[in-house]
């Protein structure tokens, strides 16, 4: 059992959480991820590491409640347990040799994008990030993000807050300015990666995406989360949890990945559905 | 008392075919003690056991038969765990008609004596009657380390916490048991069983770390500054072989593994678990091993209106275990022989990309084939016929031809070499790997291959860590 040692809403939707973990907190790195199951009739679900505190032994997640699991996690109070908690599974985020590098992050996935770019500030490298929210009442980590970066560009789809547009307008303008980077990395929802991509691409800086399929057990023996990439000409079949989850954006096949992730759409919304309905019997 | 000469087996007793094709209880449901003594009467008890020569961990098999004869049922059991540790599970999971059965006399004339089912017997008679705690030893001191729960780290387990030592299991995943847990289906090894063997190995003073994943959470390097003076990893198989061809990356197809995970590991079919999985429809399984049998039986209980086996060689050469081959046909799975995929096709609107069909499977498009001349291995190589391609229809595609050893140890650990395929090179009369102190076995060292065989892997390892403690 894992113990939950704070709780916190970011915003109605995100939710943070450190559990008390101390072999993970002394290990992990940004860019890798867990996997966690809330109780003993629950599902394994993969959340990148948004954190870590090595003195405490503690690792941070922050989560957005869209299925039954996160709903479930969510009722979770601080001093409770969840049954299990294993990582760090998958490769590190790459940093050795980065001196300037471009963050992206979109929603939730700032939460991921944050440890990376803490990391680059704290090893001395030039930080510009980009973080986008769907409106102001979604933004997260606007603190943190200022202390770690030396330029911050703030969007929102309605203009709520911030400049109104996607994470790309301001990518596009720099690049039109001539700014240049050793390398973009962006983590987020699949199709503002895609665009991502597309936008640094004419300009030939490494790209790096961070990939979150769906997975069963994380340590390379499902093969679920597998994903295509197009390599020198050739379909390579690579798995996010043993290869990834930071993949070469130039190379990901993205509309698969956008089809493989909502195979169990339907089912999903039932699920998180019937908990919802439990919880509301659970008040009445 | 007389030898019961007959030239059949004792048939081994069946949930009826049509009742069992719709539950996950187990198909057979075990001798009883009249049959089993009947059973073992067919023994002749010969002088030179050629049945023990085909046990990859050499079980006294005239002897344990003798004590079921006689009706001495836990003396035989006591016989058995002499050399097995996981007697309840090998008597229902061993390819018997390739190993002991296989050379035994009375299957000269007739069947062989059903070594396996009465193997199953006794282990369930001891489970059934006995609750006598198992005997632990004084420790000795010395602290070992065991990567993987699956059958060969527990019989490693077992045979060194036997022997004094101070073993801890470590587990990737939330539950114990490994293949026998995530991969085999609860129709053919229901879960109690193989709880019933960790909890044994607790009780004799085995630690069970779950959600470990050594190589990750631990390196193999830690575990030795953390005291421990030698590591048997028994990590298992590990990423599934997928064949290459379009329309693998479709909704709809799985690899076997992940289907099996989904269903026996998560409880998807139980209709309380979280875990979904593709229920119902037309299933087509590739491969003929004993894990795409498991799959397509699988497929069939959650309500799949049609299951095929599609393989590329013919019913000699499948794999499989006999009986279990004999079950799926007996529950309407149909056998597409000598066909071989070429491609799984999906539904692809391109009017409207939104629709929520897309990418869905809707069919997957095989070529006949014939045997050709025999490989290096002597198996007669399969070669297409031209022109034969026809489309099955179907929409769900389960890929069952193999797999590869988990990468996750070899990655971040110096001095372990592996071969070309990624299993870890050991010295096959002990275990020992490249790597000092550092032993393996199980599907880690060989690839995918039996239960058995890598309980005789597990054995022959905490022998040589042993003798390898006790010289240091």
């Amino acid at each position: 059992m894992y113990k939950i040692v704070k709780k916190e809403f970011l915003n109605p939707t995100v939710t943070l959480m450190e559990i008390e973990a101390p072999f993970i907190a002394a290990k992990a790195e940004p860019g890798q991820f867990i996997i966690l199951r809330v109780d003993n009739e629950g599902e394994r679900i993969p959340l990148t590491v948004a954190g870590y505190d090595r003195k405490k032994g503690t690792v941070t997640i922050i989560f957005q409640i869209v299925g039954a699991t996160t709903a479930l996690l969510n009722q979770k109070a601080e001093g409770e347990f969840i049954s299990d908690f294993v990582g760090p599974l998958g490769k590190k985020t790459e940093t050795d040799g980065l001196k300037k590098v471009c963050i992206v992050g979109g929603g939730v996935g700032c939460a991921i994008a944050l440890p990376v770019a803490r990391k680059l500030h704290e090893l001395g490298c030039h930080v510009t990030s980009i973080i986008g929210f769907r409106s102001k009442d979604l933004l997260i980590l606007e603190k943190e993000f200022t202390d770690v970066s030396d330029k911050l560009y703030i969007m929102t789809d309605d203009g709520s807050y911030g400049r109104q547009g996607n994470v790309c307008v301001p990518l596009n303008e720099m690049f039109a300015e001539g700014e240049s980077f050793d390398e973009v990395i962006t983590i987020g929802p699949l199709i503002m990666m895609k665009f991502v991509v597309a936008a640094v691409r004419p300009t030939g800086i490494p790209c790096t995406v961070s990939m979150n399929p769906i997975m069963i057990d994380g340590t390379g023996m499902c093969g679920g989360c597998r994903l295509t990439l197009n390599r020198d000409g050739k379909k390579v079949t690579e798995f996010a949890c043993v290869d990834g989850p930071d993949f070469n954006g130039y190379e990901v096949d993205f509309d698969e990945a956008m089809s493989r992730g909502v195979m169990y759409r339907d089912f999903e919304r039932h699920a998180y559905e019937e908990t919802c309905n439990l919880f509301s019997k659970e008040v009445k | 008392m007389a030898a019961n000469m007959s030239q059949v087996k004792n048939p081994m007793p069946t949930q009826a075919p049509e009742v069992r094709a719709h539950n996950f209880d187990e198909v057979a449901t075990g001798y009883d003690e009249a049959t089993a003594i009947d059973e073992a009467l067919r023994c002749l008890n010969c002088k030179n056991m050629p049945c023990v020569s085909g046990c990859p961990v050499n079980i006294h098999i005239p002897q344990f038969i003798s004590k079921v004869k006689e009706g001495d049922f836990e003396e035989a059991y006591r016989i058995i765990s002499e050399s097995s540790s996981l007697p309840a599970v090998c008597g229902r999971v061993c390819p018997q008609e390739k190993q002991c059965e296989s050379k035994c006399v009375r299957g000269i004339k007739g069947d062989p004596v059903g070594i396996g089912r009465l193997e199953r017997f006794v282990a369930d008679w001891h489970n059934a009657h006995s609750n006598e705690a198992p005997i632990t030893e004084a420790s000795n001191g010395h602290k070992v380390a065991v990567v993987g729960s699956g059958p060969s780290g527990l019989t490693c387990a077992g045979d060194l916490a036997k022997k004094g030592y101070k073993v801890t299991v470590f587990e990737a995943l939330h539950a114990a048991g490994g293949v026998l847990v995530y991969g085999i289906p609860e129709f053919r090894l229901p879960k109690a069983i193989v709880q019933k063997e960790v909890d044994n190995l607790i009780a004799m003073g085995v630690d069970m770390e779950t959600n470990m994943v050594i190589g990750k959470t631990l390196t193999i390097d830690e575990l030795f500054d953390m005291g421990y003076e030698a590591v048997f990893v028994g990590s298992g198989a590990g990423l599934p072989s997928f064949m290459g061809i379009p329309g693998e990356s479709l909704k709809g197809v799985y690899s076997a593994n992940e289907f099996l995970t989904r269903s026996n590991l998560m409880k998807a079919y139980r209709g309380v678990a979280t875990t979904p999985i593709m229920k119902g429809g037309r299933v087509a399984v590739v491969g003929g091993g004993n894990v795409a049998m498991d799959a397509a039986r699988t497929a069939l209980r959650l309500g799949a209106e049609k299951v095929y086996i599609v393989y590329r060689r013919s019913m000699e050469e499948l794999p499989a275990r006999r009986e279990e081959v004999e079950h799926a046909m007996e529950e309407g799975i149909e056998f597409m022989l000598l066909n071989n995929p070429v491609e799984i096709l999906g539904y692809e609107n391109s009017e409207d990309k939104r629709d929520p069909k897309n990418g869905f499977v809707t069919g997957m498009r095989c070529v006949r084939m014939e045997l050709g001349d025999p490989d290096e291995r002597g198996r007669r190589r399969p070669v297409e016929i031209k022109g034969s391609e026809f489309v099955l229809d179907v929409d769900t595609v389960i890929i069952s031809i193999g797999t590869t050893p988990n990468p996750l140890i070899k990655m971040t650990t110096d001095g372990l070499e592996v071969n070309q395929r990624g299993g870890i090179i050991v010295e096959e009369s002990t275990g020992a790997t490249t790597k000092e102190g550092v032993y393996a076995g199980g599907d880690a060292v060989t690839g995918a291959a039996t239960v058995i065989s890598a309980m005789g892997a597990g054995k022959v390892a905490a022998t040589a860590i042993d003798n390898y403690l006790k010289k240091k």
